[in-house]
């Protein structure tokens, strides 16, 4: 028996590099062995999308694009076709944790310097997945054809507008109609199930092919690969990623499904959080609701949008608040040359740097929070305030981590 | 860094759940939902089939799906459908569209997932709420949702309810008084009010029962996979630990 296995590899192995793509990737891929909590979430953000992925197929089988019959079609789904309403969970909650598992895969790189050379790159390519990610969300949120798809769309549209000159022509360009109608439903129908899948699936490829060049950086952010066993040229502080990797992110894998599945099975709607209730009113072209708000995960940069309020430096309010609202994504693509700290990891930082990223963490979540209510006098100033923070954060990096007062990064791993 | 990490978690915790519909200002009275029984949303769909679906569609709503809920086929017809529908079609309004519009000045909204938006406490407090007014073009009004093109189609039930207005220095309170009694008495009427909203709530979803029994097996699979796979992670970690 295990003759004929070993004689079926050697065959493949002649024609397709499949051992070797087995140890270059998990049997001899040696990662560090100090990874802490915040290392699941690359691989449980891998999990997310094939969630998607997969029930994102059974859903386009009785989804039907037009403006007409989308929000029906989805009830559909949630009555007639036979776990209809599970596949339709899986996928609205799977979106939303897919925000909530990057987000803190992004964190984790924030805290121990994942993004500092040499993975500036992979930092990049990283972003970009973000950016799709974000692209995928709107596209998506837009479908069922409920009130807070159409008219969170038609705030996200109408930013394109505020651009100078060529805004308008961007605007129908995008849309393909004067208004946001069928022929956007149908567009973003075409961009969210074909192209950026597409896109998102090679970005994550090539993310992690960039990982498995430069190495897993580690809670320490001290790198493996510089302290080398002579004579088997294997980081002595690396271990296989498989199996030893594999087994403890399935441990990762069910602990995360329980929260999911909670989630999924007993709350979908989390409390208006995943499913917001104003988008289980159909879509009217002719009746804003009272209160626009975007799903959670876009609402701090929601708030930033708003937060401008007067005309400064020539440039309108409105176009300030897209300029915030672009920026304050864009802006962590340059946290590999904003951060100047002699070492990577926040064990080994000062107190300036922890201040600053607990304080940017507090302002994404006021933003966010922020996000949710219709402003008020105080809620944009507080919106202005945070703001300001968020932006400091990466502006003033430069500095802070500069003059920080570090600790010593030790040679080897610490535990 | 472990600071970080909890203060995170509690602010977490610290964002207050909102809720965006029923921001009318006036405290919502608490519907008892319980989808589970089916003697109450028996008597919730028949009070729906003869009071609301003559204006409001269910229309994404299959009349077999009753089913579930402990009617028979030969039941569904004779006491849910009386248009001459088939017992799997949809829970359309008898109504036209175009004739609404004229005497209503809107299409009634389909109440297939009413409960969903609006919350099952706001339908119960405004099914509760109407009075009567003859300013408005139906002669009445409602204090949950000022100017609500719906008459209250349920008076003869309730009775009649004026508008009391008291004003003090914290400024002026609402409340509503029975003027005329009608067929039920109040706490019928509650029940009446209840057991229909109950089955709005199921209407809304109506695999919500299955949901929650599907999860509770998949709850138990998982902490059973939990236990093995945490026991197969320990057993290789020995090596490197």
């Amino acid at each position: 028996m295990s003759n004929l296995f070993n004689s079926m590899i050697e065959w493949i192995d002649k024609r397709f590099p499949l051992t070797s793509n087995w140890k270059a990737h998990l049997s001899e891929y040696y990662a560090p062995k100090n990874f802490n909590f915040w290392y699941f979430f690359g691989s449980l953000a891998l999990l997310v999308l094939v969630n998607q992925l997969l029930t994102g197929i059974f859903l386009t089988m009785n989804y039907k694009p037009d403006a007409s019959q989308a929000f029906a079609s989805v009830e559909y789904i949630m009555r007639d076709v036979d776990y209809g309403w599970l596949i339709r969970y899986m996928h609205s909650t799977g979106a939303s944790m897919f925000f909530v598992v990057v987000y803190l895969h992004m964190f984790r790189g924030m805290m121990y310097g994942s993004y500092r050379k040499p993975r500036e790159l992979l930092w990049l390519v990283g972003m970009c997945i973000f950016f799709v990610l974000m692209s995928l969300a709107f596209t998506g949120y837009i479908l069922p054809w409920g009130q807070m798809s159409y008219w969170g769309a038609q705030v996200i549209v109408s930013m394109f507008g505020a651009i100078p000159a060529v805004g308008e022509t961007l605007q129908q360009w995008l849309l393909g109609d004067f208004t946001l109608s069928d022929a956007a439903l149908n567009r973003f129908f075409a961009y969210h199930v074909v192209t950026l899948p597409l896109v998102l699936l090679v970005l994550v490829f090539v993310h992690i092919l960039a990982l498995h060049e430069t190495g897993s950086n580690n809670p320490d952010g001290v790198e493996i690969k510089e302290n080398k066993n002579p004579q088997t040229g294997i980081p002595v502080d690396g271990i296989p990623f498989h199996p030893y990797y594999t087994v403890k992110d399935i441990v990762g894998v069910v602990v995360f499904l329980i929260v999911f599945c909670g989630i999924i099975f007993f709350a979908p709607e989390m409390g208006g959080y995943f499913l917001e209730y104003n988008n289980f009113i159909p879509a009217n072209t002719l009746q804003t609701p009272d209160h626009i708000a975007p799903v959670w995960y876009f609402t701090p940069y929601y708030s930033m949008l708003r937060a401008v309020t007067i005309n400064f430096l020539g440039i309108d309010a409105k176009l300030w608040g897209v300029i915030l609202m672009a920026g304050s994504v864009v802006i962590f693509c340059f946290l590999p040359w904003l951060d100047r700290s002699p070492v990577k990891s926040i064990r080994y930082k000062g107190t300036y740097f922890k201040t600053a990223l607990a304080l940017f963490v507090v302002s994404f979540f006021v933003l966010g929070w922020l996000g949710t209510k219709s402003p008020t006098p105080l809620y944009t100033l507080l919106a202005q305030i945070f703001t300001v923070i968020y932006f400091a954060f990466f502006i003033l990096m430069p500095w802070y981590s500069k003059i920080d007062k570090t600790k010593p990064e030790p040679k080897r791993l610490k535990e | 860094m472990k600071k970080i990490t909890i203060a995170i978690l509690i602010l977490l915790c610290l964002i207050p759940f909102s809720i965006f519909a029923g921001e009318s200002g006036m405290a919502l009275e608490r519907a008892s939902v319980d989808i589970t029984d089916n003697a109450s949303l028996k008597r919730g769909a028949e009070s729906f089939v003869n009071y609301c679906l003559t204006c409001h569609g269910a229309s994404y709503m299959r009349y077999n799906r009753h089913r579930d809920i402990g009617y028979t086929n030969e039941e569904i017809l004779e006491k849910l459908i009386f248009t001459g529908q088939k017992v799997g079609d949809l829970m359309e309004s008898a109504m036209r569209k175009k004739e609404a519009e004229e005497w209503f000045g809107v299409v009634p909204p389909d109440l297939s997932v009413i409960a969903r938006a609006r919350g099952a406490d706001w339908l119960y407090t405004y099914l509760k709420a109407f009075y009567r007014d003859e300013t408005t073009a139906t002669g009445w009004n409602n204090l949950v949702f000022d100017r609500a093109a719906m008459p209250h189609v349920l008076y003869q039930l309730q009775g009649e309810q004026k508008l009391v207005v008291k004003k003090s220095d914290k400024g002026e309170e609402k409340s509503l008084s029975l003027e005329k009694p009608g067929e039920l008495n109040s706490s019928d009427y509650d029940k009446f009010v209840g057991d229909l909203v109950n089955y709005l709530v199921y209407l809304g979803e109506p695999h919500a029962n299955a949901r929650k029994k599907l999860g509770i097996e998949v709850m138990i699979f998982l902490l059973g996979m939990l236990l093995l796979s945490y026991a197969l992670k320990k057993e290789y970690w020995k090596d490197i630990h």
